[in-house]
């Protein structure tokens, strides 16, 4: 019977402790890659629900992130051999999103504790995650990789580029850079007091090549055959088409 | 206006793509060259994958070859027996420099070879180009002729020996089939047709007469990068469509222009532009290797998945 009541206790403490919750919205919760995609802005917003006042003490924060689908990859790193640089050892990444945006209301120590960003996988370098990284300074490779992917704003860190208003309403807006992958984006939402964790939302994106993009790389990986003739087929078109307009034009 | 290529899944601008067509179009009509080993570099410095610049530059080299091959024909230029020899050789290449790149791509090396390949071609040619021509302004000048005779070196003392009447030749089938097959290779790896290695060989190795070797280059060049393209589009996927046919209207445009520019100016002052060209690719990729890169890591698709 006590056990029984610790069990209940144990489910419903969580519940107790989630006076506070979000609220979420997305301007969008779709992104077409058509043919003149050149990046998009998503504003991302939300509000706290909550039932009882508003505790002053500690203050709340509000983190967002949003992760592209994950992949394999393989980080390179070159070395000087025979008077030229060529790649030689390699890392491999387990999962590394392709693209992960966090935003914070406040600093990063403010917001979150080490603990509940290792719980909660939060921060960039947590996202990621590398496993069977057998050579010696497998560390440089994943901050490599973060270096790189920052770099082309596909990893992003928005320190305070949240906008919290009478700790109720808040906004931030994510830059999609050009060059994305397609698939289901996550979008999570924390809200935290004192960096612990007290509600997460998490609602989902969804990215796609649409039209000429969609049509054009399904029929590259379904029906490579047909592809590669038709290409072909282009090419010689706009060859004989280009010499009998000349032609033409000569005459 | 920026436009998002769906297999090299970046976004680059169309304008650049159609100038960047245009530019290397006008150098290939200029000098009667495809172009793609320039265009193939160009496209990595604005930020396409190799692996799909390669592909795709083979499909565009298709495209204009195609166009001079035609012009070629009406004149009657091509030796279509050679042409096909030449063709056979370029297949088996193409097949095997297909292999050869998938192998390295999944050790991570076809940058490398890529790159290496165009430091060592592009210098080769450059060089023996710079100098030739140098040489020919030199005689010229000094208002000797000329002197050509026909050579007999060992090459002309191998079996297989069949006529190849458009070029007035009687020689073995082996050495047109190796150096088909080797510019086989160099087309899949460097996505390149092969006509600044093969017009060389053509001449000095086989003694074809300069009149064909242009049209029956281009004759091979069409199947040997047709056939590499579609390895590469039903092996690797890289071929992007819309990035092709961006070069191409570029290219096939800026060819007819090149063409009225190139016969304005004197032979030997275009074969020295060309190999100061070529050189300068050449330097600038091998800096690239030689210097101690900014970024020392690379991000690449995993091996084996």
């Amino acid at each position: 019977m006590t056990r029984l009541a610790a069990i209940l206790f144990l489910a419903l403490a969580p519940l107790a402790a989630m006076a506070e919750e979000v609220v979420a919205g997305l301007s969008q919760s779709r992104i077409s890659i058509s043919t003149n995609f050149d990046g998009s802005e998503i504003l991302i917003f939300g509000a706290v629900k909550r039932e009882s006042e508003i505790a002053a003490e500690p203050p709340l924060e509000v983190i967002i992130t949003v992760q592209g689908p994950s992949r394999p990859i393989s980080v390179r790193r070159k070395e000087k051999r025979l008077g030229i640089w060529v790649n030689t050892d390699s890392v491999e990444v387990d999962a590394a999103p392709s693209f992960y945006a966090v935003a914070t209301s406040a600093p990063w120590d403010a917001v979150i504790t080490d603990v509940e960003d290792l719980r909660h996988k939060v921060s960039i370098r947590r996202a990621i995650r590398s496993v069977g990284a057998s050579i010696t300074g497998s560390e440089d490779f994943t901050d490599a990789l973060i270096r790189i992917r920052e770099g082309e704003s596909l990893y992003q860190t928005n320190i305070g580029a949240v906008t919290l208003d009478e700790d109720t309403l808040f906004s931030t807006s994510i830059r999609l850079p050009a060059n994305l992958t397609e698939g289901d984006y996550s979008a999570r939402f924390f809200l935290t007091r004192g960096g612990r964790v007290l509600d997460v939302h998490d609602t989902v994106i969804a990215v796609q090549k649409v039209g000429l993009e969609r049509f054009l790389y399904n029929l590259a990986h379904q029906q490579p055959l047909i592809y590669g003739l038709l290409s072909l087929t282009i090419a010689i078109a706009a060859g004989w088409g280009a010499s009998a307009v000349f032609r033409y034009i000569r005459n | 206006m920026q436009i998002y290529l769906p297999i090299a899944e970046v976004s680059v601008n169309a304008f650049l793509l159609l100038g960047l067509g245009g530019m290397v179009g006008v150098l290939s009509g200029m000098f009667g060259v495809g172009g793609g080993f320039l265009m193939t570099p160009l496209l990595f410095f604005i930020g396409i994958p190799p692996a799909v610049a390669v592909a795709t530059e083979a499909n565009q080299i298709v495209a204009s070859s195609f166009s001079g091959v035609l012009a070629h024909l009406k004149r009657r230029t091509v030796d279509l027996r050679m042409g096909t020899v030449l063709l056979i050789g370029g297949l088996i290449g193409s097949a095997v420099g297909v292999q050869i790149f998938n192998a390295l791509r999944a050790i991570g090396q076809v940058d490398l070879l890529v790159k290496l390949s165009y430091v060592v071609f592009l210098g080769i040619i450059g060089g023996l180009m710079f100098v030739e021509s140098l040489n020919a302004i030199r005689k010229t000048r000094s208002g000797k002729t000329v002197t050509t005779r026909k050579r007999h070196n060992w090459v002309h003392n191998l079996p297989f020996k069949m006529k190849f009447r458009t070029s007035g030749l009687y020689i073995s089938v082996i050495p047109p089939l190796v150096v088909g097959v080797l510019v086989g290779i160099l087309a899949a790896i460097m996505g390149v047709g092969g006509g600044f290695v093969m017009v060389p060989a053509m001449i000095y190795l086989l003694g074809m007469p300069t009149k064909v070797v242009v049209g029956t280059s281009l004759f091979q060049i069409i199947f040997v990068t047709a056939f590499t393209t579609l390895l590469h589009a039903t092996t690797n996927y890289t071929v992007d469509m819309v990035l092709a046919v961006l070069l191409l209207i570029g290219g096939v445009i800026g060819a007819q222009i090149g063409a009225v520019i190139g016969a304005r100016l004197k032979a030997e002052q275009l074969r020295i532009l060309l190999a100061i060209l070529v050189l300068a690719v050449c330097g600038k990729l091998a800096l690239d290797l030689l210097l101690m890169p900014g970024e020392l890591y690379s991000l690449g698709a995993a091996a084996g998945h």
